[in-house]
């Protein structure tokens, strides 16, 4: 294994380029390495704990001072609606669901792409998830909390928000459990809740390597907070065991809640008896709706901090790649989810779902239906392309359509199904106020603060797990070293690589398998 | 009683007062470790950057027993999920049920005169309250199960083992193995092929055998200042 030194790892950017066989011809991205750069363990710890050890850049101060500045509006456009109530938004008779579930559900959706990432690729056994978990996870629970922020301040008297849990109180009242609404309140907590764990749990690991280089580095006061969260982790093997079991039994556990959340929040309105609301197919098409944004807000996030943060060896442009096929196909399902809704519409013959449907379409949100039409089933399209898939500004511009185009979604959902209902006296247009806007802005004000304290003070990509899928981590990587095992592809071609550079004496093949023999392992598999 | 926790404290503890030998990559590890069990030592331990495929096997751990303990805790949560909704909407009650616990049933609230418990609409929360319950015993029961949190470990005295969370990889044998000696454990580590073999114990850690003898350098980074860190503890 040649070593390189961390400076040079961080100078070859060889994860912006195509991988290739020894031949030429281009690899597969199943066969694509998962880490570039030829870099050694030591250089991905260097890579990544840098980020957190380093003086503070001028460049995230000015970012911070952003966020905070958002955060800022947050505050006032809180304050604002606690002082005068939920009337300072623009909701009106028949639309007493504006932006508030809109903004709600959108956030929601996006948080699920952590979750997504890391249980359920875990359980497929894509080790290209580990190098991009840690964000996306970090991501999902800021994302619930801007979530949570909404339906919190949309109850008017947030300061008896608590009559929402189970609390034993002077009026022996408790909530109504038959309300989907209640299901929302225990699905996105516990999913909030669980997601913490999970990322907490995958996060010692790398906590104990910052400490240890902060004890190196003599930086007590750092090592000792570090120390506190890394509950004495030492990389004991014994602990292993029951980590990686831990880890796969919350994937596990993981897996049914992401599932399960979003299509609780789809009850919220397929529960009730609303044309546009009232169908069977809303749990899959939110589910895969928040897959679809949620993958497309990580892809905006990590495409800026690769480049920021020189991690372009570890987020290779496979992973981009990768996940660009993920919004594809995601984004091609919702797209099909539109279409058969339509169908469905026409063929139940109800005159109040027929009309409930035109009127997204050509009605007086005809704007909103066709902007989130156009982002997300036909910009995705593009990614049919390999070449677009692998294009950076091209896979940042669709990112950012998909958000574009999902919060459309929810907005054609909610208001247009509502602005005109069963009673044509009843009907009314629905616009939003600045204080809608405030909130939705200072959102972002609350995620981004919260998200770029976690690029400072984290280690944002999960340094052991990216270490556990380099094929040097495998014990029958190492020359010699064979019980019976048969060698992956992969690992062999490896191995064959470093042993031609040790100058093996002229190859044979006996067993024909393309690579050719090592002449001192253990040859058991042949 | 309060004799057999200090013991069991204490215990816990020592388990990591022995020797610890530095291997230079993941295969040589597992190699090791297969030498060391065939030699007949048990009280063995290992430390890596990251899990190693086949290390549990080579051992001779099992299966982590956690999944029983989360299989518990699935059940409590289900239960918690389902008597909550019906003792909170004062459900049908059981023919077993004392009829002196009604007075502290929840109120009934009788809506569009549905029934006041269905087992239709507690799922979900049924559900989620048992990956909630299940997700805490998964992390507490891996927290105990490990002995974490634990501030304190004599294998901190070493300034080499600071790169186990890095890029070293270790194998540590108790000095509480039967077979432990420590210069015959020392030799055979080095023969197994260790680059640095010390003792390890709660007054700090120390070379053993050659690598003491010959003043060798044991592998630290040439970059990285060696700072006095980790005060021994009186345990």
């Amino acid at each position: 294994m040649a070593t390189v030194t961390s400076k040079s790892a961080y100078d070859r950017l060889g994860g912006d380029g195509a991988p290739a066989y020894p031949d030429g011809t281009p690899m597969t991205l199943e066969d694509a390495p998962l880490v570039r750069g030829n870099l050694s363990f030591h250089d991905v710890t260097e890579m990544v704990a840098y980020h957190t050890e380093k003086k503070t850049p001028f460049g995230w101060y000015l970012a911070f001072g952003g966020a905070l500045t958002l955060l800022g509006i947050l505050g006032l456009s809180v304050a604002y609606l606690v002082w005068n109530g939920p009337g300072v938004w623009g909701l009106n008779n028949p639309v007493f669901w504006g932006w508030a579930i809109v903004n709600f559900v959108w956030w929601v959706g996006i948080g699920h792409a952590g979750t997504l990432i890391s249980a359920v690729l875990f359980l497929f056994r894509q080790r290209w998830r580990t190098s991009i978990n840690r964000a996306a996870e970090a991501m999902t629970l800021f994302a619930v909390a801007c979530a949570l922020l909404f339906p919190t301040f949309h109850i008017g008297r947030v300061w008896v928000v608590y009559y929402m849990l189970p609390l034993p109180n002077q009026m022996a009242m408790w909530p109504q459990f038959k309300s989907p609404l209640l299901w929302d309140v225990f699905a996105v907590s516990i999913y909030g809740t669980v997601s913490l764990l999970f990322w907490y749990v995958g996060l010692i690991p790398d906590l104990a390597t910052i400490r240890d280089r902060a004890v190196r580095a003599g930086r007590m006061l750092r090592a000792k907070i570090l120390g506190f969260f890394a509950l004495g982790w030492t990389g004991s093997n014994r602990h292993w065991r029951h980590y990686e079991r831990a880890y796969l039994i919350l994937a596990g556990l993981a897996t049914p809640l992401v599932l399960s959340v979003h299509s609780v929040v789809s009850f919220d309105f397929a529960v009730s008896l609303i044309p546009g609301w009232h169908t069977t197919i809303f749990p899959p098409y939110f589910v895969a709706g928040a897959i679809f944004s949620g993958f497309a807000m990580v892809q905006t996030l990590l495409l800026v901090a690769r480049k920021v943060y020189h991690l372009e060896n570890l987020i290779t442009l496979d992973h981009i790649e990768k996940m660009n096929i993920i919004i594809l196909v995601t984004g091609t399902v919702v797209g099909f989810a539109y279409i058969t809704e339509f169908f469905i519409a026409w063929y139940s013959g109800v005159e109040y779902e027929q009309y409930a449907f035109a009127n997204r379409a050509f009605g007086p949100y005809w704007w909103a239906y066709w902007i989130m039409m156009s982002c997300n089933l036909i910009f995705p399209q593009l990614f049919w392309k390999k070449s677009f898939r692998r294009t950076i500004w091209l896979s940042m511009a669709i990112s950012i359509t998909t958000n574009i185009g999902m919060w459309f979604e929810r907005f054609v959902i909610t208001v247009t199904s509502l602005h005109r209902d069963f009673l044509p006296s009843s009907w009314d247009y629905y616009s939003a106020t600045v204080w809608d806007l405030g909130l939705y802005i200072g959102s972002f004000g609350l995620f981004f603060t919260l998200f770029l304290l976690f690029l400072r003070f984290v280690p944002m990509v999960a340094i052991a797990e990216v270490k556990g899928v380099m094929p040097q981590a495998d014990p029958h990587f190492y020359h010699g070293h064979g019980d019976g095992h048969a060698m992956p592809h992969e690992l062999a071609a490896y191995q064959h690589d470093a042993n031609v550079q040790t100058a093996a004496p002229a190859a044979s093949d006996t067993d024909h398998d393309g690579i050719p023999d090592d002449p001192d392992a253990d040859d058991s598999n042949a | 009683m309060l004799s057999k926790i200090r013991q069991t404290v204490e215990d816990r503890g020592n388990q990591h007062v022995g020797l610890l030998a530095e291997f230079s990559d993941p295969g040589a590890l597992v190699e090791a470790v297969e030498g060391l069990r065939e030699k007949g030592y048990t009280r063995l331990d290992t430390f890596s950057p990251f899990p190693i495929h086949g290390m549990d096997r080579a051992m001779g751990l099992g299966v982590s027993k956690l999944g029983f303990m989360v299989f518990g805790g699935a059940v409590i949560g289900g239960l918690l999920g389902v008597f909550l909704q019906w003792w909170t909407s004062a459900g049908p009650q059981p023919n077993w049920w004392p009829t002196e616990l009604n007075q502290f049933l929840g109120y009934p609230v009788n809506i569009s005169n549905k029934p006041l418990f269905a087992w239709e609409s507690s799922v979900p929360v049924i559900f989620e309250l048992t990956i909630l319950f299940s997700a805490l015993t998964a992390v507490g029961g891996m927290l105990a199960l490990n002995g974490l949190p634990r501030p304190y470990n004599p294998l901190f005295n070493s300034d080499r083992f600071g790169r186990a969370t890095d890029d070293a990889f270790f194998v540590h044998v108790s000095s509480r193995d039967t077979a432990f000696d420590r210069a015959t454990t020392a030799a055979d580590l080095r023969g197994l092929g260790a680059t640095g073999v010390e003792y390890v114990d709660h007054d700090g850690a120390t070379l053993v055998g050659d690598d003491a003898e010959a003043g060798t350098a044991v592998s630290t980074r040439a970059d990285a200042p060696v700072a006095p860190h980790h005060t021994t503890g009186d345990i």
